[in-house]
């Protein structure tokens, strides 16, 4: 950190973007928490004031319990699987040589760049009851008639672990590029077991981009919409599919922006106290430079 | 360098395999000579890709997705660079709460982004308009424009600029031949994550766009609403290939290590 030259300067610098910010984030979202706390006289669809009314009504319905419970179920499965198949993947990664490591980072960073609608419709292919996976475990006769993963909970697991795990790889990457490679070479010296020297000397390091990644994994898992809509359709409904819903079929905007709401709220209390929790363990247990936390938290 | 162990190729094979798998499965469907999705194995045809061409919305929602991802991660550079430059220098009273607020799109879900900006444009008469999706456009990009920006800027030897200072640059020199030449590549890199951000935004984009100005990714949405042929198949494998293409040419450019890892 230098002196700086002038009291003002980092205002003024950073003044521009939360201007905009202001404008075009803070008004619609308050516009948004205004609408799901109006009021309507239902006979004549005046505005009346605040009022609970649409909170109260989705809390108090099962309908609506239901899908926030699959969407919570959803995203941990989803956040969990991806950290432990990406961190792995980032760690071998990240041991490669020079042509195969730069060859594995496009294929597995690649679809990173393909749209998400693309890479659920291949879901869709292959998962339908005329998919490949149908067919295969057909052949092999672990079934007897079609397999369909579609409009199932796995089947969007899988589609969505399939869209995410690129983020925690990335992330862990990132912290790994980070580390001392003479850390492991010295463990590996003093005779530690390959297992030991991940576990203890390259984990502790990578803890921060776990972290981050799991934490995107989970956030962008509860948001999803394509992969939902697509593989889990009309049957199971999530809670950005409900709003979608609320908005374009049943043209409920009040719910709509209710639930847009909880869902915010949700997000922000899991996700700010899942930072909270390690942030405090690991700086106990590590004392890691607050540098290095700041990197991690959004 | 220490090596991989058979167990970790056998893993890293299987990975990559359930990475590939529905690309592939996309491709291969996306040649089939039938009316419904299936794979081309009793002979490939290209109907679906002639049907193409009689099919102009997807030229046309290409054209929005590739104006809106230019502009909308030009804009969000522009306004993450100097942001990023106050949160690494200097710690200033709010130095926290500023870079949460920057950060703060991340948290946010898109579905309750688009429901603000469907009712905020609504309002203000943008609803449907190019700049009404640029500027949502920037807010969902910015986070990833910042955090790369601040990446770099972070890893930004102060001393190097000193010593230009020193040397009797002025502060401007020094920050454009000096300053800015380092930051490069890492801004590079947070132009390019902000513009695949924003190609790649649906949700959002679904409650704001409008008939005449529509995304690639969400006409695709749109029409697989609607059904499931092999045409979508085509614009996939299209996609696809775009993506590829772009994928190796930053390779070569850049090395990709570099762009993801932010690293200079």
């Amino acid at each position: 950190m230098a002196d700086h030259p002038h009291r003002l300067t980092p205002y003024a610098l950073s003044g521009p973007a939360l201007l905009f910010y202001g404008l075009l984030l803070g008004v619609p979202l308050l516009s948004t928490l205004l609408l799901s706390l109006r009021a309507f006289d239902a006979g004549e669809a005046t505005r009346t004031g605040l009022s609970l009314t649409h909170y109260l009504a989705i809390l108090s319905d099962p309908y609506f319990h239901a899908i926030f419970a699959r969407t919570f179920m959803l995203s941990a499965t989803v956040a969990l699987l991806c950290v432990l198949i990406g961190t792995p993947e980032a760690y071998i990664l990240s041991r490669m040589r020079a042509p195969w490591r730069s060859l594995f980072l496009i294929a597995t960073l690649g679809p990173f760049l393909i749209s998400v609608v693309v890479r659920t419709l291949g879901w869709a292919v292959l998962l339908g009851g005329q998919g490949v996976l149908s067919t295969v475990l057909q052949a092999l006769g672990l079934a007897d008639g079609p397999v369909s993963l579609l409009y199932t909970m796995p089947g969007m697991i899988i589609a969505l672990v399939h869209v995410l795990v690129p983020f925690v790889v990335i992330s862990v990457w990132v912290s790994l590029q980070n580390c001392d490679p003479d850390v492991e070479r010295a463990g590996a010296s003093l005779g530690a077991s390959e297992a030991m020297i991940f576990r203890r000397l390259v984990l502790p390091q990578i803890v921060p981009g776990i972290v981050s990644g799991s934490v995107i994994a989970f956030s962008l898992a509860a948001t999803a919409f394509a992969t939902p809509s697509i593989i889990g359709g009309r049957r199971l409904k999530v809670v950005a599919t409900a709003v979608y819903d609320a908005f374009f079929g049943t043209l409920d905007w009040s719910t709509g922006a209710t639930l847009a709401i909880l869902l915010l709220l949700a997000n922000l209390l899991i996700v700010m106290s899942y930072h909270r929790l390690v942030d405090r363990r690991h700086r106990a247990r590590h004392r890691v430079p607050t540098a290095a936390l700041q990197e991690v938290s959004p | 360098m220490r090596r991989n162990g058979l167990l970790a190729w056998g893993f890293h094979g299987l990975f990559v395999a359930f990475i590939a798998a529905p690309l592939i499965a996309i491709v291969l469907v996306s040649f089939t000579g039938k009316g419904y999705l299936s794979m081309p194995f009793d002979g490939a045809s290209l109907r679906w890709y002639r049907a193409l061409l009689t099919a102009p919305e997807f030229g046309a929602a290409l054209r929005v997705s590739l104006v809106l991802g230019v502009c909308s991660a030009s804009i969000a550079l522009v306004l993450a660079v100097p942001a990023a430059l106050a949160l690494s220098r200097w710690s200033f009273p709010g130095h926290a709460t500023v870079q949460g607020i920057l950060m703060s799109p991340l948290l946010i879900p898109n579905v309750v982004l688009g429901v603000a900006f469907l009712r905020f444009f609504t309002d203000l008469g943008l609803s449907g308009t190019l700049l009404g999706l640029v500027c949502a456009h920037v807010v969902v990009v910015m986070p990833y424009a910042l955090r790369l920006s601040l990446a770099a800027t972070g890893g930004f030897d102060l001393a190097l600029e000193q010593a230009a200072l020193s040397l009797g640059a002025s502060a401007f020199t020094a920050f454009r031949r000096v300053t800015l030449r380092l930051l490069l590549p890492g801004l590079a890199s947070g132009w390019i994550l902000a513009f695949i951000h924003s190609f790649d935004e649906l949700t959002m984009s679904t409650f704001i766009a409008s008939p005449s100005l529509t995304p690639l990714p969400v006409r695709l949405y749109l029409r697989i609403e609607d059904s499931i042929d092999p045409m979508v198949a085509a614009v996939s494998t299209l996609m696809i290939v775009g993506a590829l293409a772009l994928v190796i040419a930053l390779d070569r450019l850049y090395g990709l290590d570099r762009i993801f890892a932010g690293r200079p």
